[in-house]
């Protein structure tokens, strides 16, 4: 019977191709991305990294140079200005906590890393966002794009950034960049498009052209919905401080790991308390941001 | 709604034609011109549709519009009467046809010349009246004069000038979502007439108001009509509104006209079993003139006789319901034409007759029926059927 079995098998296995030989597709990509990909396009990529350093740079150390107090009470205000008065209680008691436990300074650097990700998020993202709403072609384009993006694991793409732009802050930045970016191009798309035909048409009836009728109906109009794409940006941007850490960015990420190759549980708890404090915070600032446009609801009566 | 039948001919001396349609159809869809070929063809909408994956929304599409009048073109959902609509400004293209404007052709203009016409000569009202939320009621009426490049001040004086005028003072800085329908569509209105347009597109503009608003602001509209003397494309999908507002009454089904006419017209000489399945619910004591209801010719020594023997006597382009409690007394009542010279009599029994519709008005000779709109036409035969312009 296990004769019969294998020959059988032996003959169904002249169906596979690796019966003739494997195919080395990891030798050619690691051949063209090191080999070609690398050197060729390593300049243009350092000069890619240079406003996103100097961005980051500066929003670190303005974060680290204002004094505890100064920092605690503006963030304090804002929150409250933002979201109101329960918000604004919650982060100062968590801001307090994060200094008590020590991790003030890492805290700072996280937030100035995340920020950068976010405003170069919000630079390429609404624009694009924008595109892909006003033309079906460049939605389909755009649209596999972000399927990718948001599909890869970003530990698949985070070998070629290190051979691109090195170790350290500004490759942790890019990788959240591509990580966090998809939902912010999809909400602003999103937003665009559910703008009330009627009032699109009311636009061009009365003489606007397709710039005036961004500006002054369909950008107002999505303002909630393109809000919520920064929220859920700042989110994702936040959930790689971690893995941001294993390609040399420091912060509470850099803590988490650490606390993980030491296999101390206290240690790396105090890191992922600083990440969950903070994500509730942007979290809810952000969210309340997007209300204050709410004069968009009921839209046409 | 008195006075909407413009068969006094010395408020429209000659008007002059302000829109010339001529040929226009419109197919959506990437193989529209293939699709109109077909229809030439005589290829039914819905085998367009699935050859060509095309819509064929408006299928040769003639009619002309006086400068000062309010042509209603009314139709049932799906007719095409809101693309035909949106091609008089273009916010549609058309895919053949022409549509002249004051003998501009517009559909040669170019995208800044659009952008003129439509900030000063055609402006639009929309069905959900399309304000924008997040502007004031006065920001929302400024919208045109803001895109005309006219200086924040200037154009908020006409704004609230404009909100007056359409009984709105007071309300500019409120948001539209804090106003009721009939008030946002008043806004919409505001928004329209505050570049002074000469046309006045309307797209079904009071569908969307509760029954009693909507007669309010019909009232208002033929009220802003005679004061402004805007040309006015008016959309709707009610017969009776149709015919209570319109000068002229465009029957639109499936892409095509069905029938151009007085309202008069339409209802008396209904060109086909569609239209003629519309009138028969309609309110003839206020679409008629009460000229309609002349049955016997009398020569005008018998009809001045007459009055002087003290019959009532009333203006021929009245609706049939004002003269109600004329007939009450079982006597005649005589019509007076627009140069005060009575045309003729009639009495409760006529004016039963023809408030009944057709059953009642069979049997009598059609000749004797004078022409209903004859005076705006400048003819003087009778018995003559006028059927559209197109």
């Amino acid at each position: 019977m296990s004769d019969s079995m294998n020959a059988l098998r032996a003959a169904t296995d002249l169906a596979r191709p690796s019966h003739y030989g494997e195919l080395p597709l990891d030798d050619w990509i690691q051949a063209v991305v090191k080999d070609w990909l690398v050197p060729v396009l390593r300049p243009f990529f350092r000069m890619l990294q240079m406003p996103i350093q100097m961005l980051l740079d500066n929003l670190q150390a303005l974060l680290l140079a204002i004094p505890f107090a100064v920092l605690l009470i503006v963030i304090v205000l804002g929150a409250w200005r933002a979201a109101g008065r329960g918000v604004a209680i919650f982060t100062l008691v968590s801001l307090l906590l994060l200094d008590w436990i020590g991790i003030w300074r890492e805290t700072m650097i996280t937030l100035a890393m995340i920020l950068t990700a976010v405003v170069f998020c919000i630079i390429v993202g609404i624009p694009a966002g924008i595109l892909a709403a006003r033309s079906d072609r460049a939605a389909a384009v755009i649209r596999p794009i972000l399927d990718v993006m948001q599909t890869i694991p970003s530990f698949v793409y985070l070998v070629p950034i290190v051979m691109l732009f090195g170790v350290g802050m500004v490759p942790a930045v890019i990788a959240t960049i591509i990580f966090a970016l998809p939902p912010l191009v999809r909400l602003t798309n999103l937003g665009i498009r559910q703008v009330q035909e009627e009032l699109v048409e009311a636009g061009r009836a009365f003489g606007s052209t397709s710039r005036q009728i961004l500006w002054e109906i369909q950008l107002p109009l999505a303002l909630r919905t393109i809000m919520t794409g920064v929220n859920q940006t700042l989110m994702l941007a936040l959930s790689m401080a971690v893995i941001g850490a294993l390609i040399g960015a420091g912060g509470l990420g850099l803590i988490v790991n650490t606390g993980l190759g030491r296999l101390d549980v206290g240690y790396a708890s105090v890191g992922g308390l600083g990440i969950v404090l903070m994500a509730i915070i942007l979290d809810r600032v952000t969210q309340a941001l997007g209300e204050t446009g709410k004069d968009g609801k009921g839209a046409g009566g | 709604m008195h006075g909407t039948q413009p068969l006094d001919p010395s408020s429209t001396p000659q008007a002059a034609r302000r829109i010339e349609v001529r040929g226009v159809s419109k197919a959506f869809g990437t193989r529209a011109d293939e699709a109109l070929e077909l229809a030439r063809q005589g290829v039914s909408k819905s085998e367009i549709l699935k050859r060509t994956g095309a819509v064929l929304a408006i299928d040769d599409v003639s009619f002309s519009v006086d400068a000062g009048e309010i042509f209603v073109v009314m139709g049932l959902s799906g007719s095409g009467k809101s693309t035909l609509v949106r091609c008089l400004n273009r916010l549609h293209d058309p895919t053949v046809g022409s549509i002249e404007i004051d003998g501009e052709d517009i559909l040669k203009a170019s995208e800044q010349r659009l952008r003129e016409l439509r900030l000063g000569k055609i402006t639009m009202v929309f069905q959900h009246f399309a304000l924008l939320p997040h502007r004031t009621v006065a920001e929302n009426v400024e919208y045109g004069l803001k895109m005309r490049g006219m200086g924040k001040a200037e154009r908020r004086e006409k704004a609230l000038k404009t909100l007056e005028n359409v009984g709105l003072a007071g309300w500019g800085d409120r948001y539209p979502h804090n106003l009721s329908g009939g008030m946002q569509q008043r806004v919409g209105l505001a928004r329209a007439l505050a570049l002074d347009p000469e046309i006045l597109l309307m797209d079904e503009p009071f569908s969307a108001l509760d029954p009693l608003i909507r007669r309010d602001m019909q009232g208002e509209l033929i009220e802003l009509q005679r004061r402004y003397r805007t040309t006015i494309i008016f959309i709707t999908h009610d017969l009776n509104e149709a015919l209570t507002l319109g000068d002229h009454v465009a029957v639109m089904k499936d892409g095509r006209l069905a029938q151009v006419g007085k309202p008069a017209e339409i209802v008396l000489n209904p060109a086909d079993d569609y239209v003629s399945a519309f009138t028969r619910d309609i309110d003839r004591g206020r679409v008629l003139p009460v000229r309609t209801a002349i049955r016997r010719a009398a020569d005008s020594a018998a009809l001045s006789a007459l009055i002087e023997k003290g019959a009532a006597s009333i203006e021929g382009s009245r609706p049939l319901h004002e003269a109600f409690g004329l007939v009450s007394g079982g006597k005649p009542v005589v019509v007076m034409g627009p140069d005060g010279k009575p045309e003729g009599q009639f009495d409760a029994t006529d004016m039963a007759a023809m408030l009944a519709g057709d059953d009642a008005g069979k049997g009598q000779p059609a000749q004797v029926r004078p022409e209903t709109d004859q005076t705006r036409q400048g003819q003087t035969k009778q018995g003559q059927t006028s059927q559209g312009r197109s």
